[in-house]
C-alpha cells in the first residue's frame, strides 16, 4: 500500500492574521476550515474526515468535530509538535487509500502572540508523568536553548558559522518582502542576523522564528472528487514520518528524524532531491533548516552551512527556492506550528500561485519537511512530497 | 548561581537515585543483563528491555557533548549535555564558571545544586 496517486491537495488557506486578540482559537481553526473547503469547491457537508493536533481546543477531535458540527465516519489527532500537519496530510492520505473517507479536513489554529506565551525563552509547562521530567525540567531547557545546543555541536563537528546560519533568514525576508501578510517583511543582510542581540549562543534573535496567531487549513480528497474540481489538481506522491529522541543516552544532536523520514517519502515518491523545484522546509530556527536540508539529502551531512550561503536558497537566485512566503522566520509560525504554512506555500508554488516574484518556473515537484517538538532531546519528523498533474 | 532551580518530580521509578542525590552522590542505572548504563534513569533497560538493573556509583566525571548559554533571562545560565565517563549522555547545566570560556569537549565534573523544596539536583563545572 502506498499514498502515491491514491490522494490530491484541493483545498489550502492560510488566515490572514497574525495578532487575533478578539478572536477564539476554535473560531480561527472554524475559519481556517471554511476558507479551505471554499478554495477547493466544497462544503462542510462533504467533510467525513476530521484531522488536528495538539493545538486544537479539546480532547483530541471533539470539541472542534462539535465546534464545527462536522458529520464524520474517520478521526486522526496525531500529535509530534510543529511537524503534525505535513504528517496528518500524509494520514489523510493514506485513510482515503483505505476507502475510510473521501474528503479529509486538517486545522491548525492558534494565538500565542496574543496570550503573551515567551515561546522560545521559557520552559513549557510539562506533564509530570513525561519519564524525563525529572531530569530535564530542573535545568530549564527552552525550544531556544534546546536548538541552540544543536547549533553549538553543528559548528564544532562542521564548522558552520554564524555568517552561514544567517543565509537562511536572508533568504526569507528576501521572499517575505513581497508577502503583504508577512510579520517581518522588510529584508535584512548577514550583518543584520548576526549582530542582533544572542538569545541563547551561537542563536540570535534573527535566527529565531516569529511567534504569531493565526492558523491553517488543508482539504485532502479521493482522486475521483479531485478530478471534479476547479483548482489545479496538487497531487500526494510520498510520505515518510520518525520519531528521534535520545536513546537511553547515545545520541547525537547534529541529525533529525528527517534523516529517516526523508529517504521514505523519495522511495514512495519515486524521485530524488535533485527533481525537487521547491522545498518548504520548517524554519524554527535557522539550524533547523540546515540540520533537515542536509538530513534530506540535499547536500552532504556537514555541508548545510556552505549549501545555504550566498542566496541559494532565494528563488530567482539560487538551486533551492525556499520558503517563498517568507517561511516562519519572517511570515507566520501559527500557534508555534510550522508544518501546515509549509504545505498551503509547497500547494501554491504546485498551483503557480505564489507571488510572481518567488513563483518557481515549471515547478512540477514541491516537498513540504516538518520538525516538532525539540530537536535538542526528543522531536518529530514528517516529509511530504506533492507533484503537480 | 542565582537561578531558582524547580524541584525535580521524584517517582517510584526514581527514588533512589533521589535519596542518593540527597547524600551528594550521583549514581546510574545499570543494566547487569547488557552490561551498559543509561539516562534518563528507567525501571526498564532501554538497550534490552531487562529489569535488572541496579544503581552504580557514577564517577561524576564527563565531557561537554555541547552547551548553550541563555542569555534573555534575568540571570543567564548554560544548559549542556554532558557525556559521562560511564557512557551515556545527561541533560544538565554547567555552573559556577565563566560561560564565555566554555568548549565541547572540555572535562567537567559534579556538583549538586539546591532546588527549592526538593532533592539536589546533578550539575556540572569545568576542572
Amino acid at each position: 500500500m502506498t499514498v502515491n496517486d491514491k490522494a490530491y491537495i484541493a483545498g489550502a488557506y492560510e488566515h490572514p492574521t497574525r495578532l487575533a486578540p478578539d478572536k477564539s482559537v476554535a473560531q480561527l481553526h472554524a475559519e481556517v476550515a471554511l476558507g479551505a473547503l471554499a478554495d477547493a469547491g466544497l462544503t462542510r457537508d462533504d467533510v467525513d474526515g476530521y484531522f488536528c493536533s495538539g493545538d486544537a481546543p479539546g480532547p483530541g477531535p471533539a470539541s472542534m468535530a462539535e465546534y464545527m458540527n462536522l458529520k464524520l465516519r474517520h478521526v486522526d489527532s496525531t500529535e509530534i509538535g510543529g511537524a503534525s500537519y505535513t504528517l496528518l496530510a500524509a494520514h489523510a492520505a493514506q485513510a482515503i487509500a483505505l476507502g475510510k473517507c473521501d474528503v479529509a479536513l486538517i486545522t491548525l489554529a492558534g494565538r500565542p502572540r496574543s496570550e503573551g506565551m515567551a515561546t522560545g525563552t521559557a520552559p513549557r509547562p510539562r506533564d509530570p508523568n513525561q519519564p524525563e521530567a525529572g531530569f530535564e525540567a530542573p535545568y530549564a531547557i527552552t525550544t531556544a536553548n534546546g536548538y541552540a545546543m544543536c547549533a553549538m555541536r553543528h559548528m564544532h563537528d562542521y564548522g558552520t558559522t554564524s555568517a552561514q546560519l544567517a543565509w537562511v533568514k536572508v533568504a526569507a525576508s528576501h521572499h517575505a518582502q513581497y508577502n503583504p501578510h508577512a510579520m517581518l517583511p522588510e529584508v535584512v543582510t548577514v550583518e543584520d542576523v548576526v549582530n542582533s542581540p544572542l538569545i541563547a549562543d551561537p542563536l540570535h534573535r534573527l535566527d529565531c522564528c516569529v511567534i504569531s496567531d493565526g492558523g491553517g487549513a488543508l482539504v485532502i480528497v479521493r482522486p475521483e472528487i479531485a478530478k471534479t474540481l476547479k483548482r489545479p489538481p496538487v497531487k500526494i506522491i510520498g510520505a515518510g514520518e520518525a520519531v528521534k529522541h535520545l536513546a537511553g543516552g547515545t545520541f547525537d544532536l547534529t541529525t533529525s528524524g528527517a534523516a529517516r523520514a526523508g529517504p521514505m517519502a523519495f522511495a514512495e515518491a519515486g524521485v530524488t532531491p535533485a527533481d525537487i523545484k521547491y522545498a518548504s522546509i520548517y524554519d524554527s530556527f535557522t539550524i533547523t533548516v540546515v540540520i533537515q536540508l542536509e538530513d534530506l539529502g540535499f547536500c552532504a551531512k556537514g555541508a548545510g552551512g556552505k549549501f545555504v550561503a550566498d542566496g541559494n536558497l532565494i528563488s530567482g537566485v539560487g538551486k533551492l527556492p525556499f520558503n517563498t512566503d517568507g517561511g516562519g522566520l519572517c511570515n507566520n509560525h501559527p500557534a508555534n506550528r510550522g508544518s501546515m504554512t509549509k504545505v498551503i506555500e509547497a500547494v501554491r508554488q504546485l498551483r503557480g500561485e505564489a507571488h510572481p516574484a518567488v513563483q518557481v518556473k515549471n515547478c512540477d515537484l514541491a516537498l513540504a519537511q516538518g520538525t516538532g517538538f525539540q530537536l535538542g532531546t526528543r522531536h518529530g519528523s514528517a516529509t511530504l512530497i506533492m507533484e503537480r498533474e | 548561581m542565582a537561578r531558582k532551580i524547580d524541584p525535580p518530580v521524584v517517582t517510584a521509578e526514581t527514588k533512589a537515585f533521589w535519596n542518593a542525590a540527597r547524600e551528594g552522590r550521583l549514581t546510574v542505572p545499570f543494566c547487569t543483563a547488557c552490561g551498559k548504563a543509561h539516562w534518563y534513569p528507567r525501571a526498564i533497560c532501554p538497550f534490552c528491555a531487562s529489569d535488572k538493573l541496579e544503581w552504580r556509583a557514577a564517577s561524576g566525571k564527563g565531557t561537554l557533548y555541547t552547551f548553550s548559554v541563555m542569555r534573555r533571562v534575568k540571570e543567564p545560565y548554560a544548559i549542556a549535555h554532558v557525556t559521562l565517563a560511564e557512557g551515556p549522555t545527561m541533560l544538565t547545566n554547567i555552573v559556577d564558571c565563566d560561560f564565555d570560556a566554555l568548549a565541547i569537549g572540555q572535562p567537567v565534573a559534579v556538583v549538586f545544586k539546591d532546588t527549592e523544596n526538593g532533592p539536589p539536583v546533578p550539575m556540572f563545572k569545568p576542572v
